[in-house]
């Protein structure tokens, strides 16, 4: 029993501790983003409306990056202060990007338009969510002061809350409002402060559908990606199975017979050494080719751009290669593009009945693009079992799309693009 | 003969310098690395380079890259770069300043030591070894969509395929079990369907072949 009675006492102490804190803090946060907020909101309209001049492309990116800054301070008070997380989430944009680039990618992002939103809400119902618990705190104490006896030295009537206070009666009718009010606050404050965290939460935080949608594409993409390599190392394992390893079990077995032979019949062992010699050639050109397939070697050494140059003149139909590419992707985006640009070729080549093919392959805006187009004729669409679906697959794992533009009697236009970073 | 030999797998290496040793040449470097190749490129003067096209520390077409850039420094200096893998791309960057003495060989072909030797042989003597992977690749494609190579016989074809790897009216002659004098006359009716200036020159009439292959991309 008195054990409960002082952990009572306790918390309720650490209670009216936090009310205070509360409302210290409402009270900082409502006199520091009233300025702030406005501020932010006014410069960024202000930075935004002098773009058409030119300035605004050289201080917008700046004032939105000052804009995500105090903002970010503000997601991390809302943890600290009131256990509400709001996750960042902006585009990155591309490292040596030019103010033009910064400045429209920075606009086009969601969160930037949330910002400027969340803004506005912040220095209107955010600064008043947060002053309530300083005003429930503080309303109390004038009414035990008129109780006490202010209310001698105020115009009459005087209107603390409902009760109109006039004489000692009425003002300690006041001083009991202001009791009931302070009990109320005990009780709300900690959720009015965290009203105003939520509030923010719900402005700035990205929206649940824009999330649900992007886990959606994820778990497509993470299950086709897992797909599609299951299939490859079954493919490969199986290749290696009947191809290469036969072929060396026969070759050890032959050997074993040459062994045997040599001394008695030295004619046929001298066969079987030329058969098993052939066979130890078509072994590597088999593992060769399975290696091609796996991860053609010109890619590994030379990089997209000429492994797609040394692609285009294997082909049987005349193919233009274009391509402007500052420095290499990694690895498994090289890879990907490669062989989406592959399977786009043999479409081409296999279906489309064209005689000249032109490849291009670019990087700007961080994402590398590349285009095929053939003068066939035409009539290619996603889906429907054709290798584009497979070639849509493969450029998903890595957010990267494909569009066919190919009207009956053509030209087919296959374009990709693929965001990533080149080094 | 002096050779610079570059490979990076030790096994590789080993067999070739005994295979190269066992038909006489004298290996003056076997190097694993491109910038041991390099120095050694520079240092000693080989008759003819053997080099693999992948080479440490990059792992990359480092050796490729020593070759051409010793070539640009001593123009005409024979090289012959082996590989895993054959691609049009490196041979023709390896034909293109057209001063010859160039191979590019798949490394099976050490399978077929007397093949492979004459080839180390013709590219130190100035002619050319291209692989007949390269040159099969290269008739493939330009015969769908082409006239002149069409109208050839499917026996001058075969010499077409020879010559364009870089081998001798007298070679293609061994190789077909037929007179020189027959190989002689193919030749003739293969520059003259193709349009080619005939030349006695082993080098430049791979050449010729090459760039006729090559022309309208």
């Amino acid at each position: 029993m008195s054990i409960d009675t002082r952990n009572g006492t306790r918390s309720g102490t650490r209670r009216t501790k936090g009310l205070a804190k509360a409302a210290l803090r409402g009270l900082g946060l409502a006199l520091v983003s009233l300025p702030l907020s406005a501020l932010c909101f006014t410069l960024t309209l202000l930075s935004i409306a002098l773009i058409p001049l030119g300035i605004g492309i050289v201080t917008t990116p700046y004032v939105l990056t000052r804009a995500r800054t105090y903002a970010n301070w503000r997601r991390v008070l809302a943890a600290e202060w009131g256990g509400v997380r709001i996750p960042p989430a902006y585009r990155p944009l591309p490292k040596d990007a030019n103010p033009w680039e910064r400045t429209f990618g920075m606009l086009s992002d969601p969160a930037t338009r949330r910002e400027l939103w969340w803004l506005l809400v912040d220095m209107t119902a955010g600064v008043v969510t947060a002053l309530l618990p300083a005003a429930l705190l503080l309303y109390p104490l004038e009414g035990f002061a008129l109780a006490a006896g202010l209310w001698r030295v105020m115009p009459d009537p005087y209107w603390y809350g409902f009760v109109p206070v006039g004489d000692q009666a009425s003002a300690l009718g006041a001083g009991a409002l202001a009791l009931g009010l302070l009990f109320l606050a005990h009780f709300v404050t900690p959720s009015v402060l965290n009203a105003h965290y939520r509030l923010t939460r719900a402005v700035l935080s990205p929206s649940q559908g824009e999330l649900s949608e992007r886990v959606r594409v994820l778990t497509e993409t993470r299950r086709d990606a897992v797909d599609t390599s299951a299939a490859e190392l079954r493919r490969i394992e199986r290749d290696l199975h009947d191809g290469a390893q036969a072929r060396l079990v026969a070759m050890g077995m032959d050997l074993g017979t040459i062994e045997a032979l040599l001394d008695k019949d030295p004619e046929q062992a001298k066969e079987l050494i030329a058969r098993t010699r052939r066979s130890s050639v078509e072994a590597l050109s088999e593992l060769r080719e399975l290696v091609h397939g796996i991860h053609p070697p010109v890619l590994a050494e030379r990089g997209l751009g000429d492994a797609v140059r040394a692609l285009a003149l294997r082909l049987p139909v005349a193919t233009e290669v274009n391509v402007e590419l500052p420095g290499r992707a990694e690895a498994p985006v090289e890879s990907a593009a490669y062989f989406a640009v592959s399977e786009v070729l043999t479409n081409a080549v296999k279906h489309a009945g064209a005689d000249r093919i032109w490849v291009d392959l670019h990087h700007a805006e961080g994402h590398l693009r590349v285009s095929v187009t053939d003068n066939g004729k035409g009539g290619a669409v996603i889906g429907a079992g054709s290798g584009l679906t497979g070639v849509e697959r493969r450029l998903g794992t890595f957010d990267g799309v494909l569009a066919v533009s190919s009207p009956a009697g053509g030209p087919t236009m296959v374009t990709m693009e693929i965001p990533c970073e080149l080094s | 003969m002096r050779v610079v030999l570059a490979e990076d797998l030790f096994l590789l290496r080993d067999g070739l310098v005994r295979l190269l040793r066992a038909h006489d040449f004298e290996i003056v470097a076997a190097v694993e690395s491109g910038p041991e190749l390099a120095r050694a490129l520079a240092e000693s003067e080989p008759d003819v380079a053997v080099v693999d096209v992948r080479l440490p520390p990059t792992h990359t077409d480092e050796g490729l890259q020593c070759a051409l850039e010793a070539r640009r420094r001593r123009p005409g200096l024979p090289v012959l770069v082996l590989s895993q893998h054959v691609e049009q791309l490196y041979a023709r960057e390896l034909l293109a300043d057209g001063s010859g003495a160039v191979g590019y060989l798949l490394k099976d072909r050490v399978f077929d030591a007397e093949q492979f030797v004459d080839a180390v042989r013709r590219v130190a003597g100035g002619g050319t070894a291209m692989d007949p992977q390269v040159i099969q690749q290269l008739l493939t494609r330009r015969s769908g969509d082409d006239r002149p190579l069409a109208r050839l016989t499917p026996r001058e074809r075969e010499v077409l395929e020879l010559m364009a790897q870089g081998r001798s009216n007298a070679a293609i002659a061994g190789r077909l079990v037929v007179t020189e004098r027959a190989i002689a006359k193919h030749t003739a009716n293969i520059f003259a369907k193709l349009g080619l200036e005939v030349s006695d020159d082993d080098n430049r009439r791979v050449l010729a072949v090459l760039a006729y292959l090559d022309q309208g991309r």
